[in-house]
Formats: C-alpha cells, structure tokens, sequence
C-alpha cells in the first residue's frame, strides 16, 4: 500500500541536512512518496525506520512467484476489489492435478497435454499454467516418481500436494530447481514444511480449516521461522463458502492491511462438486472472485478455454482494450486482384475478421482503421468509425496503388455508411459485406470478381 | 489471532419487483417471481439481506429459429417450432420466468403484424404459469407498435417489456402505465446511461418498482468484461443509496453466449476448443455464472442443461439465505 508523504516524514531524522539533495526532510519525504527517489538517498535514516518504511510499502497482498523458468506464475499484488476501481493485475494460475496413484503413462499422458496445451484467442497464446501432483498414496517413493514422470514430459510450474514432511522432501529433491509450491503447511507439520521451503527456497502454501484465526496464526508463525513467500488455503470449499471467505481475504488485505492474511489464495474448485460442469462454473468464480492458483481436478479442453478467455477478459486493464496495429495487412499472397476489406483496430473485431478472410483461402487486403480500439459498432456510435476516417485510412494507407479495382467492402453493421463513403471516395465501389465475420469466406466466394 | 471480518454497513438497497400476476391480482399466472431486494453485494450473506435468489428465465421464441447452433437444436427438439410448446418445455426444465424474443416481427424477416405477434405471447400464456418477459425483435422503431400491443392483449399480466431505449421508450413505458406491466429498460453498457433511462422512465411516470434495467450483455471473450463492470458499478451505486440504480437487473446470458463462435461452431473446430458440444455448454454457464456474481437478478438462457447447472448453482450460492 502506498505511503503517504507525511507517514514517510515521520520516519525521517528531521534535520533537514540536504545531503539527499533536497531542501529539507519533508521535501525528500514528497518525492519518496511519489516514487521519484530511492530511500537510500538519504544516509541517516536509522535501521529501524526503514525496515518500518519498508514493511509499510510492501504490497497489502505478497507478490508470489511459483516455478523457476520462463512459465512462472506470478499472483498477488492486486489492489482492487472490483476491475474497475483499476485493474486486476496478477491473472490467477490455472494448473491440473495429477495423483501419485495413476500409472505413470498415464501420469505422463496428462502432463504432455497441460503443459503442451496453448490456444489462440485474440492473437495470443493462452496457456495452461502448471501441474499439481497429489500423494495420494502416502508413499514418499511412489510421490518422487510421478513428480519426476511430471517433471521429464513439461516444463512447467509445480505444485507439490502432501501433508507429509518426508514425501514433501522426496518430492523436492526431484522438483528443486523448479521453485515448486509446497502444499500445504498445516498446525500439524508447519515446523517442518517451513524448514524445506527455506531449504528448497520454495514458496509454501498454508492450509487451515479451522477459520481464520488459526490460519493467521499459522502465517505469523510461518513467516516469523523465516518463509516470506506464502500462499493461502482457508479450507473452503463449494461456492457459497468459498465466495464468502475469498471475499473476506481480499477485504482485510485491502482494507484493513492485514499482513497476516496477506497472501493469495489456492482453489480447489473441483473438491466437493457432482460433475464437470459444476467444477467449471466454480472455477469460474474463483476467477472473478480472487483466486491465486486455481487446480482443477482433470485436463478438459472445453473447461481450459472458457476459462482462460474468462481470465483474459477480466484481468484486460479496462482503460486499455487490446487493439492491434492500425494499417493495411495482407491475409496471404493478395495482388492487385485481391478484395480489400475494411475494419477497426479492436484486436477481437481484427481476429475474428482476419481469421475468417484466411478460413476463406482468398488472399485479401484488410484495411484497419483506428478506431481507438473499438469494436465496429461501438466505434460507429462513438463516431470512431465513419465513412470521413475509412476515406482518410484509404488515402494515408497507400492502398490505392495496390488495388485498381477501386472496390471496398464494409462490415454489413455499417451498411448506411455506403453512401457518405461513396461520396467521399469518388471513383470506388462500396460493396457492403456480410454483418458477422463467420459468413465472410461465402460471401467472398460468391460476391468477390474483380 | 483474532480476526475481524470487515463487514460494509451498505446505505441503499435494490427494489423488489414482482413479476406476473395470479389470478386474484388480475392476471392468470400461478405464481408471480419477486426479484431484488439485496441490502448486499451478490450471495454475500454474511453482511446482508439477500431475500430473492436470482432466477433463471429460460429464452424461446415465436418463430422456429433457423440460425441456431446445431449443439442447442439438437437438445432442444422439436419444440422449437411451437412456442407454447417449447415453454412448457422450460417449465419442466425448472425455468422461474419465460424469456420470449418477437423475432418474427423483424421488417427484414417475416415481418410479422404486432396484433399477430401478440396472439403468439397470449398462446404462450395460456401453456404455461410461468411469468413472462418479452422482448421485442423488430428494432428500435418498430418494437413500440409490437410491443403496445402485446401490453393491451395481456392486460393485466404484469409482463416485462423490452427493450425499452432512450429513442423508444416513451410508447412502451406508455402501454406498461396502461396495462399494468413493467419495462425493462436498456441502455448500452454505461452507468450513466442506465441511470438517465430510469430517470426519463419515472419522469413518464411508470414507479420505479416497475422497471428491470438491462445494461446491454457482452458474452465471454466478447465484451463479458465491459458487462461485469457496469453491472458491478450499478449494483455498487445502489448500495451506496442512489435510487435511479436500485433497479434489478437483467442479463441475456443465453442469446448472446450462443451467437459467439464458439457456441456455434460444429465442424472443423479446433482441437484445442475440446468437444464443440460441451464447449458451448460451458461457455453458457461461465458466461451466467460470472454475471451472476457481478449482480444480475434475472439470467437468460438456452439450453435445458445450462438450465439445470446454473440452477443448483444458485441453489448452493442462495443457500441458507
Ligand atoms: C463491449 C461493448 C462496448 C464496450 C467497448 C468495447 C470495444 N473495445 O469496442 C464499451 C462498454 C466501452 C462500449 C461503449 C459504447 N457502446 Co458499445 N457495445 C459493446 C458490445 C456489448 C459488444 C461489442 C463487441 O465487442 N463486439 C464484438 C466484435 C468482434 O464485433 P464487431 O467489431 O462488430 O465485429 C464483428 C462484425 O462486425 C464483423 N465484422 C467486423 N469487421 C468487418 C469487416 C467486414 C468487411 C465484414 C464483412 C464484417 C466485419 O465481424 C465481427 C464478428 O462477427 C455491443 C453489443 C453487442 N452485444 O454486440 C455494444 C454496442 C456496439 N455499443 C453500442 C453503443 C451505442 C455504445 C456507446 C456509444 C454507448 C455510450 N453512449 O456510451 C459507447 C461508445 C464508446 C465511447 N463513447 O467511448 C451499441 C451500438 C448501437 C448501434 N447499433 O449503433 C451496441 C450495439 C449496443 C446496443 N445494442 O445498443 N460498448
Ligand atoms: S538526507 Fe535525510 S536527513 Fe538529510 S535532508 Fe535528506 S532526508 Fe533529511
């Protein structure tokens, strides 16, 4: 939580001596405040009020880094309750769980897919995040293994799931470069399961059901044996109860900064449920509301999808759509005989437009305009995209000089642009095409001779 | 360590709107749904009153539609091409409302007359007991001439009607005062529009537990994110006590979920979207379910499984409140 200038002077010595290269104290204080300087600017600040400052900047919810190589899951940091009041920062990492019980192909089989999953949506890449193996068998030997058989076939973030200290140090002697989680500390073991994160410098999740009393009174105890990097399980489970209590988290993370609780939160959506489709929807919550790390019981790419574009969609900063680059792309080998089409810089209006001109195996023209990253109706009523702003793209574009047909086809939302358009570019066709980019490789295939 | 739960002490909260009307209170429903009344953000029992659960309003329409995913044909049978039929249908299904689309009255399609339109809803009444809501299909000119009809031939009935717009709304707010309906009242994806539009809508008249808002719905992966903050920034006026946004509200989870690509997609998809049939599925109920927490009182959908799953999800949220 950001400190402000005054709660920073306080901690200051006072004597305006200058030497951090401001007039006074409450001077450096301000600009401290505004994150224009460092602390140690300033040479007499004692131990003690730094290390006050310090805990007093740190972020109201950890910032946890689960996994060594480039496919870490990064969570916590937020500071919002709701996306609009800012933005949701740290999306939450969605991760399958494996059980030491399975043979091991078919431990391997499931790997393969999780950490090989990827689709495309808007231009990018989702990915699944990582794998939990679960020692289910109480065997430290038969746990080590699967985490191993995990470990051969993806590279990807792990999360180790025991209650035992032994099987957990097995586990990480297989797991140790990859900064697994270990789930969970309890009441029971945290003394040890505290020493193999520090041994293992892995981030260590903390699992208590008994409220949040006894959780908080774990995390201190955790964090006072020297584990920073915690992780929480309130031991909800279903949706009622697991709404109510990540609610209450985030709250008194954000409102009341209560560092004990300070942490982000582990979900097991499909603990308790009847069916897949009851485990997607909880997991659909737990993406909305608050979840860190979300397990889902079994890979199934219907559940993953949905979920990844849920998460994309909350975690977009509002103030920023995502748009692509506003100019004239060509969608395979397009000539001078190819159809120029035309829409707006939305990157899901570009995609879905982009993606069906290619489905059509027509090379074309795609004449992007920019519409501040508008969908094509919403930048129509906001006057982002009208026929003076198509006209403009036209010209500014060089497109001309590539397609002589003088033939353009707009997007059938926009149909009553057809007229102003002609009007502004004399000599061209408007054509108006279909309303939904779905029906556009039909159309081009009917209506396209140039 | 003794943790204190921050409760907020919230000044407003969401009117009650009954919809339907039972015989003794003029109408013929055989039961009426209340929606609203949350002192609370959604399902959060532990800080408030939440005395209505949301309900689910199952969509049909008046016309056979010919351009639905094949997934959701295929569930829903032959009913599709009768009306009455298909809401009975939705009645068994455990739908709480009927949400009823005029598509036929489109001047581009059939270009159905609003006298023959309004047969079509009072068939739809006579099949079942449900409460109806009925939405236009005809645009934003035509829907008042079909939509005032459908509120003269179902005097009485406390349907809602919608959608009524800022360029619109004055006719059919004018045949819900008359008849004794409520409106529901859409504005497109903006706070302050919202709040403009019940205003105007009072100002006309029609008391404000008479109005439903619908905030204009983006389905997942297109525009959900846009819908989830305005309806959780509606919901967060009307707790801080600004009486224009107290209304319930209203999501079509259903129609919008199932014109995305995703849903409708039955060959050539891509190994990575998994089994079309259960993609669309899901992408229906993570479309309510996400809607559902932000705050929408009524959810809208298609197919008799999104039915039954979001259905026990609000049983398991709405529980012991
Ligand atoms: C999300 C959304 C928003 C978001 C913005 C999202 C964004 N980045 O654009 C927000 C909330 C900010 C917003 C704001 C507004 N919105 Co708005 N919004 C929507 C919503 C729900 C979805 C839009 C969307 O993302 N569609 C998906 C994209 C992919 O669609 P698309 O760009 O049209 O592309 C498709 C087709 O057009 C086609 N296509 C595209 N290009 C081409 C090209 C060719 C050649 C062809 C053939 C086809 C083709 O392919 C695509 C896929 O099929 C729609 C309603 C709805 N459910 O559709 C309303 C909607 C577009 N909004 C509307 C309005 C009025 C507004 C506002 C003006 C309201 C206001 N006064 O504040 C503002 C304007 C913005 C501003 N002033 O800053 C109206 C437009 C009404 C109209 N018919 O004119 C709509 C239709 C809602 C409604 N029914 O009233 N909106
Ligand atoms: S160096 Fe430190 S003590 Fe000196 S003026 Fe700056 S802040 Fe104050």
């Amino acid at each position: 939580m950001a400190l402000s200038g005054l709660e920073i002077y306080k901690n200051l010595p006072k004597t305006n001596c200058k030497e951090c290269g401001f007039p006074t104290c409450l001077a450096f204080a301000m600009k401290l405040a505004a994150k224009g300087v460092e602390l140690s600017a300033c040479p007499y600040v004692s131990e003690a009020a730094k290390q006050a400052l310090e805990a007093a900047a740190a972020p109201p919810i950890r910032l946890v880094t689960i996994g060594a190589d480039s496919r870490k899951i990064e969570v916590g940091n937020e500071v919002v309750l709701f996306r609009h009041e800012k933005t949701f920062y740290h999306q939450p990492g969605i991760v399958v769980r494996v059980k030491d019980t399975e043979p091991a192909d078919q431990i391997a089989k499931t790997a393969k897919e999780v950490g090989g999953y990827s689709v495309e949506r808007v231009g990018l890449q989702l990915t699944l995040d990582g794998i939990a193996i679960e020692n289910t068998s109480g065997d430290p030997a038969k746990f080590a293994a699967a985490v191993k058989a995990v470990k051969d076939t993806a590279t990807v973030p792990l999360i180790l799931m025991s209650q035992d200290p032994k099987a957990m140090e097995a586990a990480l002697e297989v797991a140790k470069d990859g900064k697994p989680l270990i789930y969970a500390a309890t009441s029971q073991n945290w003394q040890e399961m505290a020493g193999l994160a520090k041994k293992y410098s892995a981030p260590l999740a903390v699992y208590s059901k008994d409220g949040l009393d006894q959780l908080a009174e774990l995390t201190k105890n955790i964090a006072g044996a020297g584990v920073a990097d915690l992780m929480l399980d309130p031991g909800a489970r279903g949706m009622l109860d697991s709404l109510q209590m990540m609610t209450q988290l985030r709250r008194l993370a954000l409102k009341k900064n209560f560092r004990a609780l300070g942490y982000p939160i582990i979900t097991f959506p499909g603990e308790g449920v009847d069916s897949l489709e009851e485990e997607a929807a909880t997991a659909a919550q737990h993406v909305a509301k608050y979840a860190g790390v979300i397990v889902l019981n079994s890979f199934n790419p219907a559940v993953a999808y949905p979920l990844l574009t849920e998460r994309l969609n909350l975690f977009t900063d509002p103030q920023k759509p995502i748009q692509v680059e506003p100019k004239l792309y060509a969608i395979g080998e397009a000539n001078e005989k190819s159809p120029l089409l035309v829409t707006t810089n939305f990157s899901l209006t570009y995609f879905s437009v982009a993606g069906e001109v290619e489905n059509s195996r027509i090379p074309a023209w795609l004449l992007v305009t920019d519409a501040e990253g508008m969908s094509v109706l919403t930048a129509w009523a906001a006057g982002k995209f009208d026929a003076e702003k198509i006209a403009k793209a036209v010209k500014s574009s060089g497109v001309e000089q590539k397609v002589p047909h003088k033939k353009i086809i707009i997007p059938g939302y926009v149909a009553t642009l057809s007229g102003e358009l002609e009007e502004e570019l004399p000599g061209w066709d408007i054509l108006v095409g279909t309303r939904e980019a779905v029906d556009i490789p039909a159309y081009l295939r009917s209506a396209w001779s140039a | 360590m003794a943790v204190e739960i921050p409760v907020e002490k919230w000044a407003g909260k969401v009117r009650e709107v009954t919809i339907g009307a039972t015989a003794s209170e003029g109408g013929t429903r055989s039961k009426t749904v209340t929606v609203g009344g949350e002192s609370t953000l959604p399902f959060l029992q532990f800080e408030g009153q939440l005395p209505h659960r949301p309900v689910i309003a199952v969509e049909i329409h008046d016309a056979e539609p010919t351009d639905w995913s094949p997934t959701l044909l295929g569930a829903l049978g032959d009913v599709v091409k009768d009306p009455a039929a298909w809401a009975k249908k939705a009645e068994e299904w455990g739908a709480d409302l009927i949400f009823m689309r005029l598509v036929s009255t489109n001047p581009d399609g059939e270009n159905r007359k609003p006298e023959a339109a309004a047969e079509v809803v009072k068939s739809v009444l006579k099949a079942v007991g449900l409460p109806l809501i009925v939405y236009g299909g005809a645009g934003i000119e035509h829907n008042p001439d079909v939509l005032v009809k459908v509120a003269q031939a179902t005097e009485g009935e406390r349907l809602v009607l919608g959608p009524a717009e800022d360029k619109n709304y004055r006719t059919i707010v004018a045949g819900c005062l008359a008849h004794g309906h409520i409106v529901s009242a859409f504005t497109p994806m903006d706070l302050n529009l919202a709040k403009q539009l019940n205003i105007l809508v009072s100002d006309v008249g029609l008391s404000p537990d008479r109005i439903i808002v619908d905030p204009n719905t983006g389905a997942l992966g297109y525009g959900l994110e846009y819908c989830v903050s305005v309806i959780e920034r509606l919901r967060l006026s009307a707790l801080q006590g600004d009486s224009m946004t107290q209304m319930p509200i209203i999501s079509l989870a259903g129609e919008e979920s199932w014109r995305t690509k995703e849903s409708k997609v039955s060959e050539g998809v891509p190994e990575a979207w998994g089994d079309f049939a259960e993609l669309g599925l899901i992408w229906e109920t993570t479309t309510a379910t996400t809607l559902l927490h932000s705050g929408a009182d009524i959810v809208t959908l298609r197919h008799p499984k999104s039915v039954a799953l979001i259905k026990s999800v609000i049983d398991k949220l709405g529980k012991g409140a």
